[in-house]
């Protein structure tokens, strides 16, 4: 009888709670990109023993960190692994932020930096020490990423990014006569020729909408800009309309498949090898050697092709950076321990050995590990076509709405794989969502 | 003698017309059309078994998939059939078993502990509080109780997962949060659990017997403790496992509140290696075994609590 009684008083109480949780942590986030402002100007040590909570989900980060923790006492890190950024852990760090909870330091891709940056949840790192130094370790299209092009500011240090270039069956391109595709159309073509022989070129993969992005970004597109304070959003400028005509030309002539990416039937359709080529990013390297087992040794890496010949552009899937939440009261150590992780040979070799990422640091790019052939790859040292390849990335400006962008992208380019609708259709929904959602979340939209 | 004679005149008389309708059924199966009776009822029983027999193989035949996918190298489940064994099934197995227990400094078994812990003291506290809650719902008369057991009935309507969220906001206001509590805590509530307990409480435990024992001298504590939790461990253990289960598979309560990976419960940690499986796919491997794995402690917690799920333990105390 007691327990009840307590429990619906507590009830009653929780609900008050979360009525004034809901109030307060409201002005808590909007006065949060203000203080991060403030911070710019002044990044002090804060002295003494200091320790870092770090919420990742690269596997093995708490071994790279242990290195650390065991030359700074002072600076101790604490390392917890959790889901994939998109599997909820965003949602967990705009939970946290607004409860004031958020850790120290957090793994976030970089499509997701505006939707932080917009909640003011990103600390300006820019003025602590060592920041501006290792500007020079990443690639200017990259580092725009974390600065977002505003002055005197860097909001995340890169950790490792995904060149994209072209997985292909070396082995079935010169059984049938052909080489690697170096432009769009003669990768058409080839399309044409494969079908002949029973092949499929490629899959479309409806539903990596960021994979898409890419190759948008190659063709020179941008989805959006962000002029000041307004955002522009355009999913169907000229390069758009290029590329999603052009696939979608390949879809109505039944030339690539459709299944959907990393399941057992697309690894399947690759091991069995129906299908020939994969337009991926560096760390596509793994999915392919292990979810195609069977054809080791017969695959090359490419440049990606090119609309116009003799060009050299390249694009970026996926990738992920570390930054700094606003709240933390220890900007500066944190500072000095990202740009420890990410750019010093110590940690980088670590990170690439024990979680495979592949480091955005042009440090990175001369590991040992990353210069020599692989077997899986007959012996090529693929990733030093990927170290090219990053060199040529095209600059591409993300969202704040990322998540919602893709899934209503996605959507429609599901239908389009089925026949329903075409791909610019779905860009062109995707974009009247994008705005609206945008305008819920009161950001400033430019019509 | 004399009571047994009416019987046994009974029984004859059964066994008599038992007898007739053999031998009036014997011509009639004789006959070709005649053997409809006997017939229907056997078709109609195999289209029972049938039905059965295909949602049994429905059910189970995920549980098989994950089964034989458990003891397969990544190659081979990609390779193989995917509903039989390969051939290096054994060696399979006990290599992925080990990695499994190993990875990341055993934290596997770590999340299995945590979710026994979680699932079976906070559901036991549960049971014992959904218990008293329900018992005195049931036998006390006051004020207003009617409309307090309406808000448990209401409570029943609420999905856990709508409360994850509010239940962060609060427990990040004490600072509770990312601990073993903020998982603990909201577990050991079950408005469905004081909902049963009450029906249970109700139709199990005679108003009589707790007079007996009041006239006897036992304090209502004691009376409760006693017989009346005797009287209701049948639905006790229902609501238990119920409890169990639901704490098991509570996911999304622990996603939001636990950032620290060696809190976690079994189900948030093969999410999180999930996550990762198409960048790091040989977590494919332990996600599966994971999954399996995990399933054991709920097989051995229903079988094992099945012969205690009798009901009507107090029907015959009476009279």
């Amino acid at each position: 009888m007691k327990t009840t009684k307590f429990l619906s008083a507590a009830a009653v109480a929780l609900a008050a709670t979360v009525a004034l949780a809901g109030c307060s942590s409201g002005g808590g986030s909007s006065s949060g990109g203000g203080s991060s402002d403030s911070a710019a100007s002044s990044c002090k040590p804060s002295g003494g023993k200091v320790t870092l909570d770090f919420t990742t989900w690269v596997p093995n980060m708490d071994k790279v960190v242990a290195v650390w923790n065991k030359e700074h006492p002072d600076i101790q890190v604490k390392v917890s692994i959790v889901a994939n950024g998109n599997s909820g852990t965003y949602q967990n760090f705009f939970n946290q932020l607004k409860a004031k909870q958020a850790p120290d330091i957090g793994q976030v891709e970089y499509d997701s930096l505006p939707a932080f940056r917009v909640q003011g949840g990103l600390e300006n790192i820019a003025a602590c020490k060592g920041v501006s130094d290792v500007k020079k370790d990443f690639s200017a299209g990259l580092w725009n990423q974390v600065t977002f092009g505003e002055d005197n500011s860097v909001y995340a240090i890169p950790q490792d990014s995904g060149p994209m270039a072209l997985y292909y069956r070396k082995d079935l391109f010169e059984k049938a006569g052909l080489d690697a595709p170096k432009t769009w159309a003669e990768y058409a073509e080839d399309a044409v020729k494969i079908k002949a022989m029973g092949g499929n070129i490629t899959n479309f993969a409806k539903g990596d909408v960021n994979q898409f992005a890419g190759l948008v970004s190659q063709a020179g597109g941008q989805w959006f800009k962000n002029s000041g304070q307004d955002w522009n959003v355009n999913l169907t400028d000229t390069a758009s309309k290029k590329v999603a005509d052009y696939w979608q030309d390949l879809i109505d002539k039944k030339l690539v498949n459709t299944l959907p990416s990393f399941t057992d039937q697309w690894n399947n359709a690759y091991d069995s090898g129906q299908d020939w080529t994969w337009v991926s990013a560096v760390w596509g390297a793994n999915t392919i050697s292990s979810g195609a087992p069977s054809t080791s040794g017969k695959w090359a890496v490419a440049p990606m092709p090119q609309w116009k010949s003799g060009d050299s552009a390249s694009a970026a899937w996926g990738g992920s950076s570390n930054v700094v939440f606003s709240g933390s009261k220890h900007p500066a150590e944190a500072a000095q321990f990202l740009t420890w992780l990410n750019t010093s040979t110590e940690a980088l070799s670590q990170l690439n050995e024990v979680a495979n990422l592949y480091p955005a640091s042009s440090t990175g790019a001369e590991l040992p590990a990353l210069t020599k052939g692989l077997e899986f790859y007959g012996n090529q040292k693929i990733y030093e076509q990927f170290a090219d390849a990053a060199k040529d990335i095209q600059p591409f400006t993300w969202g704040p709405t990322m998540t919602q962008t893709y899934a209503d992208v996605s959507d429609g380019f599901g239908s389009a794989a089925s026949g329903n609708g075409t791909l610019l259709d779905a860009l062109k929904s995707g974009q009247t969502k994008t705005i609206a959602a945008l305008e819920a979340q009161s950001i400033p939209v430019k019509k | 003698m004399s009571v047994n004679a009416p019987s046994r005149r009974d029984a004859k008389r059964d066994a008599t017309s038992a007898a007739d309708a053999r031998r009036a059924s014997r011509p009639a199966s004789g006959r070709p059309d005649g053997t409809r009776g006997p017939r229907e009822s056997v078709i109609s029983r195999s289209a029972a078994m049938l039905v059965m027999g295909v949602f049994t193989l429905y059910f189970l035949l995920p549980i098989f998939w994950l089964l034989v996918s458990s003891t397969k190298t990544v190659t081979n489940f990609n390779s193989t059939a995917p509903l039989w064994f390969s051939a290096t099934a054994i060696q399979d197995t006990i290599t992925n078993l080990g990695e499994l227990f190993t990875r990341q400094d055993g934290i596997y078994l770590r999340w299995m502990l945590n979710s026994i812990a979680y699932a079976g003291v906070a559901g036991l506290i549960g049971t014992v509080l959904s218990a008293m809650c329900g018992y005195a719902l049931a036998k006390y008369r006051f004020r207003g109780r009617e409309a307090l057991f309406n808000v448990f009935l209401g409570g029943v309507l609420v999905p856990a997962t709508a409360l994850a969220l509010p239940l962060f906001l609060i427990f990040s206001q004490v600072d509770l949060t990312d601990t073993f509590w903020s998982v603990f805590l909201p577990s050991i509530v079950s408005p469905f659990g004081v909902y049963l307990s009450r029906l249970f409480a109700a139709s199990s435990v005679p108003d009589e017997i707790i007079e007996a024992a009041r006239i006897d001298g036992s304090g209502e504590v004691r009376t409760f403790f006693t017989v009346a939790v005797r009287l209701m461990s049948p639905a006790l253990v229902t609501i238990f496992l119920f409890q169990f289960v639901a704490i098991w598979n509570n996911f999304f309560l622990p996603l939001v509140m636990l950032r620290d990976s060696s809190l976690f419960p079994v189900t948030l940690g093969l999410y999180t290696w999930n996550s990762s499986v198409n960048q790091y796919p040989d977590l494919r491997t332990m996600v599966l075994i994971g999954s399996f794995v995990s399933i054991i402690p709920l097989l051995v917690a229903f079988l094992s609590l099945q012969r205690f799920w009798r009901s009507g333990l107090g029907s015959g105390g009476l009279k």
